[in-house]
């Protein structure tokens, strides 16, 4: 088994690091590229970098950014953002991107998933699915929890399995944002459905939440934000708990 | 001049970036006399290895690789079609590494591919020098090498397979060296440096 993944999450705002916290009050905390640098250096897994620009000329500045962090980092990086086609999912990987993670796009094309992973391989699409519980039924959200479809949680995730994603970054959107942790056993039962690895994100608060997601919710990897950007837990002191915890983790 | 042979497999990229960050003059060509004259020679490889190897023979580069007596660098494919033999698309190889390649077995708790950052062990080469046992390298991969007289480093998922191995001037990778941190830099480093 490979170790337990800490990935910290970059939001990239026409070319710059931003952290929505709640998905308002947007706040610079610096360039995406150094800010990488020193998250892989600091012993960080992986990063992924989101593009939140609405503009093209911002989704242009991106595909630039994504060669200079290809030429800078030597970890591997997935990049997400507005990518609804194989097109874009292209664009990405020329520029130098390891992975890319596609939301809603999947939802709205299924084949996309499909498409990019014949093409691309398996390890190169992460499908990042967002859900909310609803009457006791995990709904899958589209933009950012704002659109409730029609898809189950854990039926949509064994499709996503089935055409060729090599990753599931699963969002319970009513843990996101709140720091309160993760729905451990909503993890677990996802964990155990899938032969793919997951990746838990929205909702770390402490190390104490991420311990908890790796163990008790089996995740693979987890992915984390504001308690990174904001220096609360350095990534050494993260793994240091984890180890201590008796969490497989690279240090 | 260190030539990356240029096959159609992947992206060849982030090694060529990794290369840079190592200083070194790199180049991507399937030309003979320039692979022949490079001081090293790099075999990257993401994707199929059936698909590899029919690619390496239109270009008629298995024979090349043979004659190249300079050090050369198979990463993961580039290192699995290095070997007798690779189940992915039952695939004849290179037969440089004495190892027939097998896709690791989904069982409860492994998960195909293996795919994340797993320990070096028993590494017996200076290319792992100034690499403590015990030191994580990036994996992405459904097939493996299994044990043999070739292997100079082992990982597990969870049996244990060749994490490396090495063959008179050839030297393969199945992790991905330009992905693996500062340790991984270290072990492009030392390959550069032989």
């Amino acid at each position: 088994m490979p170790a337990k993944r800490i990935i910290p999450c970059l939001d990239v705002k026409d070319g710059r690091t931003v952290k929505g916290i709640n998905f308002e009050g947007l706040a610079d905390v610096g360039d995406p590229v150094e800010l990488g640098a020193r998250y892989a250096s600091a012993g960080a897994d992986e990063l992924v970098y989101l593009d939140i620009s609405a503009s093209k000329e911002g989704r242009h500045t991106f595909t630039e950014l994504v060669g200079r962090i290809a030429a800078r980092i030597n970890i591997p990086f997935t990049v997400g953002g507005g990518i609804s086609s194989v097109e874009d999912a292209a664009r990405l990987l020329d520029a130098g991107a390891d992975k890319i993670t596609i939301n809603s796009a999947a939802v709205a094309n299924p084949d996309l998933i499909t498409q990019i992973s014949s093409r691309y391989g398996r390890q190169f699409v992460v499908v990042a699915i967002d859900a909310k519980l609803v009457d006791g039924t995990w709904r899958v959200t589209t933009h950012g929890g704002s659109r409730l479809t029609g898809l189950e949680l854990f039926a949509w995730a064994r499709e996503v399995e089935k055409r060729g994603a090599g990753e599931i970054m699963f969002t319970s959107m009513d843990h996101d944002g709140t720091r309160h942790g993760y729905p451990c056993e909503t993890f677990a039962r996802l964990c155990d459905s899938l032969s793919i690895p997951v990746i838990a994100s929205g909702g770390a608060g402490s190390a104490e939440d991420i311990a908890d997601v790796l163990s008790k919710g089996k995740a693979d990897a987890a992915l984390a934000a504001s308690i990174f950007h904001y220096c609360e837990i350095t990534i050494p002191e993260l793994k240091e708990k984890l180890h201590e915890a008796g969490i497989s983790v690279r240090r | 001049m260190i030539a990356v042979i240029d096959y159609d497999m992947g992206n060849i990229r982030s090694l060529g970036y990794a290369l840079q960050r190592l200083g070194a003059d790199w180049k991507l060509t399937s030309d003979a006399s320039e692979i022949l004259s490079a001081s090293h020679v790099i075999l990257p490889g993401v994707g199929n290895a059936a698909e590899a190897m029919n690619n390496l023979k239109r270009l008629h580069l298995p024979e090349l690789i043979w004659k190249i007596r300079r050090p050369v660098l198979g990463i993961c494919v580039g290192m699995q079609v290095m070997c007798r033999h690779s189940e992915e698309g039952d695939a004849e190889c290179m037969g440089i590494f004495d190892a027939k390649v097998k896709r690791f077995k989904e069982t409860t708790g492994v998960k195909v591919p293996n795919m994340g950052w797993s320990p070096l062990a028993n590494m017996e080469s200076k290319l792992f020098k100034g690499i403590k046992s015990g030191e994580y390298a990036y994996f992405v991969h459904s097939y493996y090498a299994p044990l043999c007289p070739d292997t100079i480093a082992t990982s597990r998922h969870p049996d244990l397979f060749s994490a490396s191995l090495k063959y008179e001037n050839f030297y393969g990778c199945q992790f991905h060296p330009e992905k693996s941190g500062e340790a991984g830099e270290r072990i492009l480093d030392n390959f550069l440096k032989f």
